[in-house]
């Protein structure tokens, strides 16, 4: 039978070399077609890991420690299923994006998302720290390709700090890696779990804070969110979409694999410190949010502010309750949601052709899907019933409050309060009447429709947590 | 202090020196520079501490390979951009 684990590895690469060859803005159709049945694969996967438990392919069939071994849990698959559909609706909105060159010179696109595409996925599959290490990179190389497509003064400096930030994490990170190694004689996440205690050497605990130091950075946790605004807020809208959505939550999905992974017991010790970063980055985000005068300015500090409630697991992950599953539906539904803000952001910026929120008086009227798109990606965002922003953060309320650690519980309230401000913020101006010489672009529709459905995705996410839930539980030792 | 432990801290000291000069220096050519010190410190270090009980432990080593040629190629990405931003932007206040 078909093995999806090496496909989904295989197959980004594969379209993308050969949209490289094709040669500049070339290669969409065959991205779309490579991303169809990367989705089927991942629903696969998702199958066979329901029947069959968690498991380890070995690359090649040679098994560690000799070759790569490749594990797939019920975390993995859900990441999967969450990147290949989220790009899989943003390939088809780039297409019409970049169509008759429109929306700048972005003459890669196509071969940088899938290489992208391939690393992040290794990534979710990988089941060793040096393995996760090249991939991280490979993925951060990719990313800052994107934000630069552009070509234009800003972008290009955006992505060199990018570059930069992600270049030093890296660095943090490998060193961290080089530490255990020297300790434990191995990187494989399997055998280090049971190894690593509170009494473990100087040298691990120094790794440990290496590693989540770089994750953190690489996650944009306050105070580490300094190269996100510009990097996410002048690159395209497609690209925008790609990286807030998806290209974030993969340091976090590290982070969250290190800490499940053994490094729990060294954790313990300061889960507050995390806690109180994601609850200052919920506060800052939002405030800057409801501050900025562009409109891509405000959906990535909306990001930052959103980063924060993944932080807010850790202090609770300890204790009852399921801020675990909490976590992981804030990964999917903030996935969700902020894939079609930024998606709804284009449209809107390409229709006014300009990037102010004050330039938005009128769109109501010209524009209904998109601007309705906007709104239920903030119904998410703000965590109202039935979306799945809400189930996130009343899992986590409903934890912190088992816990008695009520501080928590009211960030996540606090956060949602000012959520609800910058989406009004900007629906309010849209209901404005528009001055009567305002002169509005042409829109494909088909760009309406995929911000449209990817943000009723994201409300809808809601009402299938259950069948998330049962997924996330292959393969967790309880 | 044995060989493999003096390396291992020269190591520490050059990715401490480059995380630094990464932050601090304002040259963006030196920056570049200062990440490649940062990478190889940690190179250092895996090499460094990979020689203990008088055999060579040679998986650091496929792992430093490995990690060279990453470092390469971020090296040369920074370089394309820094000259792009020469080439778009000679305005001195995009750092």
């Amino acid at each position: 039978m078909l093995d999806p684990i090496p496909w989904l590895i295989v197959l980004p690469p594969a379209w993308a070399s050969l949209a490289f060859l094709l040669g500049p803005g070339r290669g969409g159709r065959l991205a779309i077609i490579g991303l169809t049945l990367q989705l089927a694969l991942a629903f696969m996967l998702a199958g066979q890991l329901l029947t069959d438990g968690a498991r380890v392919y070995a690359v090649g069939g040679w098994g560690a420690p000799l070759g790569i071994d490749l594990a797939a849990d019920g975390l993995s698959a859900l990441m999967l299923l969450l990147t290949q559909t989220v790009a899989l609706a943003l390939a088809i909105y780039a297409r019409a994006y970049f169509a008759g060159g429109h929306g700048g010179p972005a003459a890669w696109f196509w071969p940088l998302t899938g290489f992208l595409l391939a690393a992040m996925n290794a990534l979710f599959l990988s089941a060793d720290l040096f393995n996760l290490y090249v991939t991280l990179e490979l993925l951060g190389l990719a990313a800052v390709g994107l934000v630069a497509a552009g070509g234009g003064g800003t972008q290009v400096a955006a992505a060199l700090r990018y570059l930069l930030v992600s270049l030093v994490a890296s660095g943090a990170y490998l060193l961290g890696v080089a530490l255990i190694y020297a300790t434990y004689g191995t990187v494989s996440i399997a055998t280090l779990t049971p190894l690593i205690d509170a009494q473990a050497p100087l040298a691990v605990w120094l790794a440990a804070g290496l590693m989540a130091l770089a994750m953190m950075v690489k996650t944009a946790l306050f105070p580490f969110h300094f190269w996100l605004p510009p990097a996410h807020g002048s690159a395209p809208a497609p690209v925008s979409a790609l990286l807030s959505a998806l290209v974030i939550k993969a340091s976090f999905y590290l982070l969250l694999r290190l800490w499940l992974g053994g490094f729990e017991a060294l954790g313990a010790v300061i889960a507050w410190l995390p806690g109180v970063l994601g609850a200052a980055a919920i506060i800052w985000g939002s405030i800057q949010a409801i501050r900025a005068s562009r409109l891509k300015t405000l959906v990535a500090y909306s990001t930052v502010a959103q980063i924060g409630y993944l932080f807010l697991i850790f202090p609770l992950l300890a204790g009852g309750g399921l801020a675990y599953q909490a976590g992981a539906m804030q990964i999917v539904s903030h996935g969700l949601a902020k894939a079609a803000m930024f998606a709804a952001v284009g449209v809107l910026m390409r229709a006014t052709g300009r990037d102010t929120v004050d330039s938005l008086a009128g769109v109501a009227g010209r524009l209904p899907l998109t601007l309705f798109a906007f709104g239920l990606a903030g119904v998410t965002l703000m965590g109202l019933p039935p979306s799945g922003g809400f189930l996130a953060k009343w899992l986590l309320i409903d934890a912190a409050l088992e816990q008695g650690q009520w501080g928590w519980a009211a960030v996540v309230i606090a956060g949602g309060l000012l959520a609800a401000a910058y989406v009004f913020r900007v629906l309010r101006q849209a209901f404005l009447l528009a001055p009567p010489a305002t002169h509005f672009e042409a829109v494909p529709r088909r760009m309406e429709w995929v911000a449209f459905g990817l943000a009723a995705a994201s409300v809808l996410l809601g009402l299938r947590g259950m069948e998330l839930i049962a997924l996330l539980g292959v393969g967790v030792a309880t | 202090m044995s060989a493999g432990l003096i390396y291992a801290l020269t190591g520490v000291l050059l990715f401490v020196m480059g995380a630094a000069g990464v932050v601090l220096l304002d040259h963006l050519l030196r920056k570049i520079l200062a990440f490649n010190l940062l990478g190889s410190g940690a190179f250092l270090v895996m090499v460094g501490l990979a020689q203990r009980g008088g055999g060579v432990d040679p998986v650091p080593h496929a792992m430093v390979l490995t990690g060279i040629v990453v470092s390469v190629a971020a090296t040369a990405l920074a370089l394309a951009l820094a000259r792009r931003l020469l080439a778009v932007d000679a305005d001195p206040e995009q750092d």
